[in-house]
C-alpha cells in the first residue's frame, strides 16, 4: 500500500506535492534519433515552468532515442525527469536493470506503463516482450526500493529511491472497473498517477468522486491529464483515431467556430477553462499538461493558468 | 484444436520447383476440421500444383494421401514407408507445424515442406471462423479470470485488468474482430457475483512453464521411465 506521508525518493515532483501545492508536469517527447541539440531546445522550453516533465517511452510504438537517456539529459540540463517506462519492449531483467542504471544516472521519478501496443508503432512486426504488465512493474519496483530485494528475492547492491506514477484512464471501459484498477494501481505501488487526457468533464468528475469515495486520494496523488487542442482537425482525428479518447461533439465544434487561425489560441483558451474546473474537483492533486509537440507554449501556458512561479523546494 | 492457415499457392508451388515426384499429405485431425489441410485441400492443392507446373510444360509427378494424424507414429509409419518404396523426392505435408516436425525427423534425405502456416489454438466459433482460445502456457490461470484466458485472448497478455485501449468491448488493436477479453471476464466474474477476485493483484507470471523455459517435454510416468 501507498502511503503518502513517507519520503519515496525526496524528487522535486514528490516535495511539491507533499508540501500540498497544485503540482505541474508536463511532456518531453524524445527525438527519433540521437538529436541531443533537438532534446535540450526542448528541455529549455519547459525548464521553470513545470515541476517535472514525463520522458515517454517510445510512445505509440514509434523508435525514438530511450526514455532513460533522454531523462539523464534532463537531469543534466536542470528539468526533473519523469522516466516513463513500458513492458512492451523488455522483460523483468531488463527492466530492473534499467532502473539501477536510471537511478545511477540521477532519475528519481518514474511512471510504470504497459505500452502501446507495437502494431500502432513504426515496427508492426515486431515482437512484444510483456513479461510483466503495468501493475507487476509498479510493484516489482516498489519491492527493490522498500525491500531492497529484486523480483527473484535477491538483495540489490546500493538501492533505489523512485517516486512511483502510474497512469490511469477513466475513459476506457469497463467504467466500474477503471476506479477499481486505480485501485489496484496504488495497492501496487503507485505513489502519484497521472490520467490519460481529459475531454470528457462529467466522466472524469465521476470517476474523482468514486475515487474519493474509496479514500484513493488520501493514498496517492493524482494529476488530471490534458492536452491543448492544436486545432479542430487535431481534436477530431484523436476523436476518431485514438483508443480511450473521447471528445465531446461540442468542444469539437467549439473549436471549429473560430478562424484556423484563431483555432490554436481558442484549444489553449479551453485548456485554461479545463485546468479551472479540475482544480476546482475534490482529490485533484495537479495537473499533467501534455501539449504533444507544443513544448514552446508550456510557458505561456502555465502563466496564464496562475501556476507560475513553481515551487522551490 | 490446432488452427493453421494454406499458405498462398505459388509460395507452395516455389517449394517444389526443382522435384519430379512429390507427395502431398493432408492430416484427418485438426487441419481436417478447420478445412485448410484435410483430404479436400490436398486434392486442391495437388490439381493446382499440376495444373500450374503444367502450364509449364513441366512434367511432375504429384501423389496424394491422407492420414488420420501426423502426430502418432502409428499414423505416420506407412507414409514413410510410400515415400521410400515410391522413390518421392519432396513432400509436402498439410499437418500443422507438429506433423510437419514429426515427418522431417523420420524422413531421413527426403525433403518436406509446410503447405500451411500454423497459427494457434482454437475453436470453431462459427462456421467458418476460428479463434485463439489457449497460448499453451504451462501454468493455468484462468480459475482467477473466469475461466477465460487473458493470456490468449488480451493482445498484451495482461494479468491485472484492461489496459486503456478497451473500448466499448473491443481491443483497440483491431475494434472490428478482437473482443476486449477483459471486457469479458469482467462480465463473467459479475455475472458469476465475483467482482472482488479482480481487486488482487496477480504477480508476475512464471513463463518457464511455457516455451520461454526451453523445449517442453510430457511424460506420463506409468507409460514411460522419466529420467
Amino acid at each position: 500500500m501507498s502511503e503518502k506521508g513517507v519520503v519515496k525518493s525526496g524528487s522535486n515532483l514528490e516535495r511539491v506535492l507533499s508540501a500540498g501545492h497544485f503540482a505541474v508536469t508536463c511532456e518531453c517527447g524524445p527525438p527519433k534519433g540521437a538529436d541531443v541539440e533537438h532534446l535540450e531546445k526542448k528541455i529549455a522550453l519547459v525548464k521553470g515552468y513545470v515541476d517535472a516533465a514525463n520522458v515517454t517511452d517510445n510512445q505509440t510504438a514509434v523508435v525514438r532515442m530511450s526514455s532513460i537517456a533522454a531523462s539523464s539529459f534532463l537531469v543534466k540540463n536542470g528539468v526533473e525527469p519523469v522516466m516513463q517506462m513500458v513492458t512492451r519492449d523488455r522483460n523483468r531483467i531488463a527492466a530492473q536493470s534499467d532502473i539501477f542504471g536510471a537511478y545511477a544516472l540521477g532519475i528519481r521519478n518514474m511512471l510504470c506503463l504497459t505500452g502501446d501496443h507495437q502494431t500502432f508503432g513504426n515496427h508492426p512486426k515486431s515482437k512484444n516482450v510483456f513479461d510483466l504488465d503495468s501493475l507487476q512493474l509498479l510493484d516489482v519496483v516498489r519491492t527493490i526500493r522498500d525491500q531492497g530485494v529484486v523480483n527473484s528475492g535477491d538483495p540489490v547492491q546500493g538501492g533505489i529511491k523512485m517516486f512511483l506514477g502510474a497512469a490511469a484512464n477513466p475513459f476506457a471501459d469497463p467504467f466500474e472497473f477503471r476506479v477499481i484498477r486505480l485501485a489496484k494501481k496504488i495497492d501496487a505501488g503507485a505513489d502519484f498517477i497521472q490520467t490519460q487526457c481529459i475531454y470528457d468533464m462529467p466522466r472524469f468528475r465521476e470517476f474523482m468522486r468514486m475515487a474519493c469515495d474509496m479514500g484513493l486520494d488520501k493514498k496517492c496523488y493524482i494529476l488530471a491529464g490534458l492536452t491543448p487542442l492544436k486545432s479542430a482537425g487535431m481534436a477530431a482525428y484523436m476523436n476518431k483515431n485514438v483508443s480511450g479518447i473521447t471528445i465531446p461533439e461540442e468542444i469539437i465544434k467549439r473549436i471549429r467556430s473560430v478562424q484556423k487561425t484563431e483555432q490554436a489560441e481558442e484549444g489553449i483558451r479551453l485548456l485554461l477553462e479545463q485546468i479551472e474546473e479540475v482544480r476546482e474537483i475534490p482529490g485533484v492533486a495537479g495537473v499533467h499538461i501534455m501539449a504533444i509537440e507544443w513544448e514552446e507554449r508550456v510557458q505561456e501556458i502555465t502563466q496564464r493558468a496562475g501556476l507560475l512561479p513553481r515551487p522551490q523546494l | 484444436m490446432i488452427v493453421a492457415d494454406p499458405k498462398p499457392f505459388l509460395q507452395v508451388k516455389g517449394y517444389l520447383e526443382d522435384f519430379g515426384k512429390i507427395l502431398v499429405v493432408g492430416c484427418g485431425t485438426c487441419t481436417t476440421v478447420c478445412l485448410s489441410g484435410g483430404e479436400a485441400e490436398v486434392q486442391i492443392l495437388a490439381s493446382g500444383l499440376r495444373i500450374a507446373f503444367g502450364k509449364e510444360g513441366r512434367q511432375k509427378t504429384i501423389l496424394e494421401d491422407c492420414i488420420q494424424r501426423h502426430c502418432d507414429l502409428e499414423f505416420v509409419t506407412p507414409i514413410l514407408s510410400r515415400v521410400e518404396a515410391e522413390g518421392v523426392d519432396a513432400v509436402v505435408s498439410l499437418a500443422c507445424g507438429v506433423g510437419v516436425n514429426f515427418l522431417a525427423d523420420r524422413l531421413g534425405n527426403v525433403p518436406i515442406y509446410p503447405g500451411l502456416n500454423t497459427t494457434f489454438y482454437g475453436a470453431n466459433a462459427q462456421q467458418g471462423l476460428w479463434t485463439e482460445m489457449c497460448a499453451g502456457c504451462g501454468s493455468c490461470i484462468v480459475a482467477h479470470t473466469g475461466g477465460i484466458c487473458p493470456v490468449a485472448r488480451c493482445s498484451k497478455h495482461l494479468l491485472n485488468g484492461p489496459c486503456g485501449g478497451s473500448e466499448k468491448g473491443k481491443c483497440e488493436v483491431d475494434p472490428k474482430n478482437i473482443e476486449c477479453v477483459w471486457q469479458l471476464i469482467y462480465d463473467r466474474l459479475k455475472r458469476l457475483g465475483r467482482l472482488d477476485d479482480l481487486r488482487n493483484l496477480l504477480p508476475p507470471k512464471d513463463w518457464s512453464t511455457a516455451s520461454d523455459g526451453g523445449v517442453r517435454r510430457s511424460a506420463r510416468e506409468q507409460l514411460y521411465d522419466v529420467k
